[in-house]
């Protein structure tokens, strides 16, 4: 931190006396030390050696334990000490949620995401787009999900050799060189069972021996020559709530995170145009690189060639007030005695705007405070636990069923001697509505272009819950 | 290693047989050995099995580096995934193992050579990841064939290759020109092949601020643009990043890069989002603010910013930290998305506290209550941290919002009555400075601030605490007896408080002097003479010559009128934003610092700064532009938000002595140092014994009795404080200091005018400087370093320019030197290499100082050791030299002598004429014997110097004849 503030970076050129040194520049460094700052002089080529510019220098998972359990340098080989100031952090934090994504070393700056419990930590040492890393590290985490199945330590354990090989081929010095499935897929086939037993008895090789057909078009993320015998293509519209309610009942903030999932399954180069009956709702959206932007922008259509099976064809985000419906509403009373060491809880969930179909899979958490011991409580419907430890009060609904509305209600044991709690309790909840997209968003009509065969098409819809908060 | 190869040992026997767990279960003792054996086997299986063992062993950090012959021996192979493998080997380990991996380079070549373009493409790869010197020679011809490859992925791998080899050998590459072919390859056919040249160029550019490399036209920049449509997500951010180093040749021009640039901002890499903002942002500058586009674009910025917050919380939060920035240069765009910025119980925290960043940034009285609201639900919930920066929120909302500053109070005050320790401390933290920007308003609720008095146990809030106490001392009855509580443990308090205590007795007592005399007398000997803290110690005598002096301007100065806080906090210094807007999406943005200031290395980071609008009328602003220059000319007093910056501030913050005393206590200074011990003090002290009511007549009194307990600390190590203070005053005679003569002209130095002087004040060299922006723009990060000179002058501190130098603005700087840095024998003896930095550039330049100011203060020698000394140094090193023109008389010439250190030990009369012997020191201990000549009515005098350092005689010479001719 001290060189930041001392000399920024001020450089000499020393034209001495005598010649020696004439014309070299000098850098300014002051190093930190225990003592104090002291200035060293490193010559300029030195420093430029240190000032390699590249993206991601190497990349460290990290298991919860706080092992490192693979590293992989794309340049020199970084010690893996530099983990520490990790760790340093990650103890600071609390939770493993709570880490800084970014933090400053003396020499490096670490770059992590924490992906299925693991840290995916990345070194740089100059100044790079920390989105880009965060990015190409989620990249690495889904392609890791696309192969295995999914993305825990022992599978990337089990998998070393083809881990190995797959950061060599998303990353070139820094570069992304190959993040698409597809393209990714035929330079490195993923394992199974099936190839393993054959590459054992025959000596084959899971490594593609050709330039993958896709690699350089236009469409990187299709290959050629792919071939059903059903060709299918099926949407998920799935609608996220996200909001906040206050004690009262108002939404104090709400919005709609919607995606639109497709499994895509048609032979050779299918171009699809999928329409809406109200694309007027859509005015802020994500696209997959695969949608023609310039029709969407004229005729607010998605026009796409599709890459091989799944994949997010967009995302949205609808944020006016009014066209987000709040699906239940929540009536609760918790409270605390001011004497006896107790409080009483009270918490009824009924239907709000759900379009007339049903709430399923209704659930609400609690995060108590520190200082409630136990519960004792009875649910009109479905179970409750009460995690002692982490003091985190679960309620499994199931189906919300209009005529008798669920309660739970019942006492909570505080700690003796402590002060009663100061901090409310926030409820969330989680729920599902099949068949409903609650912004009110349809697909119309879906039209295949450039192939002639009959598609199987479908379009789901579901409305889940996000961060759905009730404050109390 | 052993256990955990084990456990996958184990692993290994539930089942999964199939995977490469199995690689690692011959972790025994032979197994280099082993592995060494199963390498050079014939069975091709078997060759590759080991390489696997080997690579899976290497990903575990683990050293197969002997192995290296073994494995490199396997290298000529049609199987290409055993080729990779030992590519993947080779790329860890060539670096330890040079001259093994020259063995490499002959398959390499014949691999560049082969009719797969993956595997001419892998090689090529590979051969640049080798950082090796030997084999970078044989890389270039290999490489030259792939960047002209018939197929593109070829040329794209290579163009990266470029890149590599650049790093390890620049020269290399610019003599093979390679550089050359590189920008041949952005127009390309290929997209993916520009997007790779242009990453490359960007990188090598890095290293190279000045190379026109990427030489950015409209011809250039329409390549980009089509190849921006058509190339990977990765390929956008770089290629984003490459146009926003372009600057438009009009809005015209930049309206339709800003055309083609939006639609990426739907894209669904977040990455991609952010360069393009950054790209628009940039641009937006110079369009016409009344043109139809310019509204178009501000409102098509928004919903991205918004979408980005829906991401992974890791992007949100460099997305929060970038929108903090967009926020305070364009606060219109989203203004209306506060609902956004509200925080989610399971945020992360770094998220939450970006959040609320933000959220009071964009609190306007539209949207107040809802802000409010909110704030006061976080300041309930569990993370501390949160908490107090919520409360802290509420006060910066009151200051900010002035029609909500009453509800703010009433909210804090509900807050502190919940008791919680660290919620009532924050809460009097912000009601202080709610007290400062309204007064006389809110000071009813002081009763309840007082009754939590005893809970403060934080710095921050105690200093606050006392400075509310102090400030409305004369509405708190029992203000004396609050702030004696705190003189109990007055040396186990932090700076912080014992300053703020220290100021606010004064207050008490300019305000209640009758009652509280001795507690004024008890705080200022416990800062005197008690405290080891310089900054304690100076603010301690500043007070009490202020009082013994001039109990008036105590008054005026002490209880000065406030200036105001400004409205906004903490807001980014303008020319720093402009600068970081321009580094949206780095880290710079993320840390809101320049590139330039933290990033290791990167001193060819350029300073970049947003183009200048299209009408370049500035007084057609846009109303955020104008108020960012009207910070640009007065800064104002910003309330810091966070707990360590207010530590730093609080001085200038809240006291405004600090301020204030200065230019009194130099006046006050011209009574003479005698004034101070006689008539000043005892008259604070008169008032005292004879126990008079009327302070003012007291002052006035003769001296009377001095107690010694007042005599001892303004006679000790106090005195000397004082003189620094008054920054050389007090001497007798000012030292000699050669009129401010131009260093550098406006015209060599961007518009910077340095003229400046050396001068010894007070024992103390000082470099005087008057710095002139002479240019269009604000100058700003103003820093000094010397290089090595003969007598070893350096900065004792950093150049202080706190302020931004407007265009047209001077500002005299004064720079403290010692005399303990590096040494190294100059030509001539007294010239001194410079650089100042500023936000523009670097200056060098040289000047002579007179090396008077090199002597010091204890130069007289003994007349005895004079007289040994004079005899001891041979006669070969003395040298004479004649003063003409010099009408003085002899003791007129020796004190003036003695204002500059040069100090006459005995005078002796010859013949009509005078000889003075005298003796200087420098810094350095070298002494220096002269023999001055005056002969009465010849106005030349002779000068004989001795010194076992014969090169300073003539630097000493010339100062002799400076000080006896001004």
């Amino acid at each position: 931190m001290l060189y930041i503030k001392t000399v920024g970076a001020i450089f000499f050129r020393f034209t001495y006396g005598l010649t020696l040194y004439d014309g070299i520049y000098f850098c300014l460094r002051v190093h930190r030390s225990a003592g104090g700052s002291s200035v060293a002089l490193l010559p300029f080529w030195r420093q430029c050696w240190q000032s390699a510019a590249e993206m991601i220098h190497s990349l460290f998972l990290i298991n919860p334990t706080g092992d490192v359990f693979l590293e992989k340098h794309w340049k020199s080989v970084i010690s893996r000490s530099v983990c520490d100031y990790f760790f340093e952090a990650r103890e600071k934090a609390v939770t493993p949620e709570n880490v800084a994504p970014v933090l400053q070393t003396p020499h490096h700056y670490l770059i992590s995401i924490y992906r299925g419990k693991l840290f995916f930590l990345s070194v740089v040492q100059t100044e790079v787009s920390p989105l880009f890393v965060i990015e190409f590290l989620h990249r690495v985490a889904d392609t890791f999900q696309d192969y295995f199945g999914e993305c825990s330590e022992t599978i990337i354990n089990d998998n070393m050799v083809v881990v190995y090989e797959l950061l060599e081929e998303m990353l070139d010095n820094g570069f992304p060189l190959a993040t698409e499935s597809s393209v990714l897929k035929e330079l490195i086939k993923p394992p199974n069972i099936l190839r393993s037993v054959v590459n054992t008895l025959t000596g084959g090789s899971n490594v593609g021996s050709s330039l993958p057909t896709s690699h350089l078009s236009t469409i990187p993320w299709r290959r050629n020559g792919v071939k059903y015998t059903h060709n299918e293509a099926y949407f998920d519209v799935i609608e996220e709530i996200d909001a906040i309610v206050d004690k009262s009942g108002m939404t104090v903030f709400a919005e709609i995170q919607g995606v639109v999932e497709a499994c895509v399954r048609l032979s050779g180069m299918p171009d699809l145009t999928l329409s809406f009956v109200n694309p007027r709702l859509l005015d802020d959206v994500s696209f997959h690189p695969c949608v023609r932007f310039k029709r969407w922008e004229s005729e607010r259509v998605l026009s796409f060639i599709p890459p091989d099976g799944n994949f997010t064809l967009m995302t949205y985000h609808v944020s006016s007030q009014n066209l987000v419906s709040i699906p239940v509403y929540v009536k609760q009373n918790i409270s605390f005695f001011d004497s006896g060491s107790s409080g009483r809880m009270d918490i009824t969930v009924g239907p709000k705007q759900t379009m007339g179909k049903t709430v399923e899979g209704l659930s609400v958490t609690i995060h108590m405070p520190k200082s409630v011991l136990t519960v004792d409580l009875t649910a009109t419907q479905g179970n409750y636990t009460y995690d002692l430890t982490a003091k985190v009060l679960v309620w499994d609904i199931g189906k919300l069923n209009p005529q008798k509305l669920p309660t739970l209600q019942g006492s909570l044991s505080i700690q003796a001697g402590v002060p009663k709690p100061v901090e409310n309790p926030s409820l969330n909840i989680d729920l599902k509505i099949e068949q409903l997209a609650i912004s009110g968003i349809k697909v119309s009509r879906l039209d295949l272009f450039g192939e002639k065969y009959k598609t199987f098409k479908g379009v789901k819809y579901v409305t889940k819950a996000g961060n759905f908060q009730v404050r109390t | 290693m052993q256990e955990w190869a084990n456990q996958l040992c184990e692993n290994r026997q539930f089942g999964s047989k199939m995977t490469d767990s199995k690689y690692f279960t011959t972790t025994k003792k032979g197994e280099i050995f082993e592995l060494k054996a199963e390498l050079n086997s014939d069975k091709k299986e078997k060759k590759k099995e080991a390489v696997k063992k080997v690579i899976a062993s290497m990903t575990v950090g683990k050293d197969v580096s002997a192995l290296f012959p073994d494995v490199v021996n396997c290298m000529q192979t049609d199987n290409l995934e055993l080729k990779k493998l030992v590519y993947l080997y080779l790329m860890n380990y060539a670096k330890s193992q040079p001259d093994m991996a020259i063995m490499a380079v002959n398959t390499f070549v014949k691999d560049c050579e082969d009719p797969n373009p993956l595997i001419r493409a892998l090689a090529v790869r590979t051969m640049g990841c080798i950082r090796v010197d030997k084999i970078t020679e044989y890389l270039c011809e290999p490489l030259r064939k792939c960047l002209k490859d018939e197929d593109p992925y070829v040329r794209k791998t290579a163009a990266v290759c470029v890149a590599k080899l650049h790093d390890i050998n620049a020269q290399l590459v610019e003599d093979q020109g390679f550089l050359d072919t590189l920008k041949d390859l952005i127009s390309d056919s290929n997209p993916m092949v520009v997007a790779n040249a242009v990453a490359a160029l960007s990188e090598i550019a890095e290293s190279h601020p000045n190379s026109n490399l990427l030489d950015l036209n409209p011809q250039t920049i329409n390549k980009l643009l089509t190849a921006l449509n058509e190339c990977t997500e990765w390929g956008q951010i770089f290629i984003l990043d490459c146009l926003a180093n372009y600057t438009p040749r009009d809005d015209r021009e930049s309206q339709s890069i800003c055309e083609r640039v939006t639609p990426r901002l739907s894209h669904a890499n977040s990455a991609v989002v952010l360069s393009a903002v950054k790209v628009l942002m940039k641009f937006m500058e110079m369009l016409p603010k009344d043109l139809d586009y310019y509204g178009t674009l501000l409102k098509k910025l928004a919903p991205p910013l918004v979408t980005l917050l829906s991401a992974e919380p890791e992007l949100q939060y460099v997305a929060l930290r970038n929108i903090n920035l967009i926020v305070q240069r364009r606060p219109e765009i989203l203004k209306h998305e506060m609902k956004v910025f509200f925080v989610k119980y399971n945020d992360p925290i770094y998220v939450k506290l970006e959040k609320l960043d933000i959220m009071i940034r964009l609190a306007s009285q539209a949207n107040i209550a809802q802000v409010l609201a909110e704030l006061k639900e976080y300041a309930t919930e569990v993370d501390v941290d949160f908490v107090r920066k919520a409360v802290r929120a509420i006060g910066r909302c009151a200051i900010k919002v002035e029609q909500s500053a009453e509800r703010c109070v009433s909210t804090l005050l509900d807050l502190i009555q919940t008791k919680v320790n660290y919620v009532v401390q924050e809460a009097i933290v912000v009601i202080k400075d709610i007290f400062r920007k309204y007064p006389n308003k809110y000071e009813s609720v002081i009763a309840t601030l007082c009754e939590n008095l005893d809970s403060l146990d934080e710095p921050e809030a105690r200093a606050a605490m006392i400075w509310i106490v102090g400030e409305y001392a004369e509405r708190i009855d029992n203000a004396d007896e609050l702030l004696e509580s705190f003189l109990e443990g007055f040396h186990d308090e932090s700076t912080q408080v014992q300053l703020q205590l220290l100021t606010a007795i004064v207050k008490l007592f300019l305000k209640k002097p009758t009652e509280t005399q001795e507690l004024v007398q008890q705080v200022l000997s416990l800062a005197t003479q008690d405290s080891d803290n310089p900054d304690l110690r100076d603010r301690g005598y500043i007070y009490w010559r202020l009082l013994s002096t001039d109990p008036v301007a105590a008054k005026e100065v002490v209880l000065a009128e406030k200036p105001l806080i400004s409205e906004e906090t903490d807001l980014i210094e303008p020319t720093l934003l402009e600068e970081l807007i321009c580094h949206i999406g780095t880290l710079a943005s993320v840390y809101h610092k320049p590139p330039s200031a933290f990033v290791e290395g990167s001193r060819g980071v350029q300073h970049k700064r947003l183009p200048a609008t299209a009408n370049s009328g500035e007084s057609v602003e846009s109303p955020d532009a104008s108020s960012a220059a009207a910070v640009a000319d007065a800064p104002p007093a910003v309330i810091p938000s966070q707990g360590d910056l207010l530590g730093d501030l609080l001085n200038l913050d809240l006291t405004p002595t600090t301020t204030g005393p200065t230019p009194a206590v130099s006046t006050g200074i011209q009574m003479g140092a005698m004034d101070l011990l006689g008539g000043g003090l005892d008259s604070l002290l008169g008032g005292d014994l004879g126990g008079s009511p009327a302070m003012g007549a007291g002052f006035g009194a003769p001296p009377a009795a001095m107690p010694a307990s007042f005599a001892a600390p303004v006679s000790g190590g106090g005195l000397d404080d004082l003189f620094d203070l008054g920054g050389g005053v007090g001497l007798p005679m000012g030292a000699y200091s050669p009129p401010k003569t131009v260093w550098v002209p406006a015209m060599k130095a961007k518009g910077l005018e340095i003229s400046g002087t050396f001068a010894r004040r007070a024992g103390v060299i000082q470099m005087e400087m008057t710095l002139s922006n002479k240019a269009m723009s604000v100058m700003t990060d103003f820093a000094i370093q010397f290089n090595r000179n003969s007598f070893g002058l350096a900065p004792a501190g950093p150049l202080q320019v706190l302020i931004p130098l407007s265009p047209n603005q001077s500002i005299e700087v004064t720079l403290p030197l010692n005399t303990v840095g590096p040494v190294m024998k100059m030509d001539p003896l007294s010239n001194l290499q410079v650089a100042v930095k500023n936000n523009i550039d670097v200056f060098y330049f040289s000047c002579q100082y007179p090396i008077s100011i090199l002597f010091v203060e204890d130069g007289k020698m003994e007349r005895q050791v004079f007289l040994a000394t004079w005899k001891d140094i041979p006669n070969e090193n003395e040298s004479q030299f004649q003063i003409k023109d010099c009408h003085l008389s002899s003791d007129a010439a020796s004190s003036k002598l003695q204002g500059s250190n040069i100090f006459t030990i005995a005078k002796r009369t010859v013949d009509g004429q005078d000889m003075l012997y005298q003796s200087m020191k420098l810094s350095n201990g070298i002494w220096v014997l002269a023999e001055l000549r005056v002969q009465a009515g010849n106005p030349n005098y002779t000068v004989s110097l001795k010194c076992r350092a014969l090169e300073v005689s003539q630097c000493v010479f010339q100062s002799y004849e400076a000080v006896l001719k001004n």
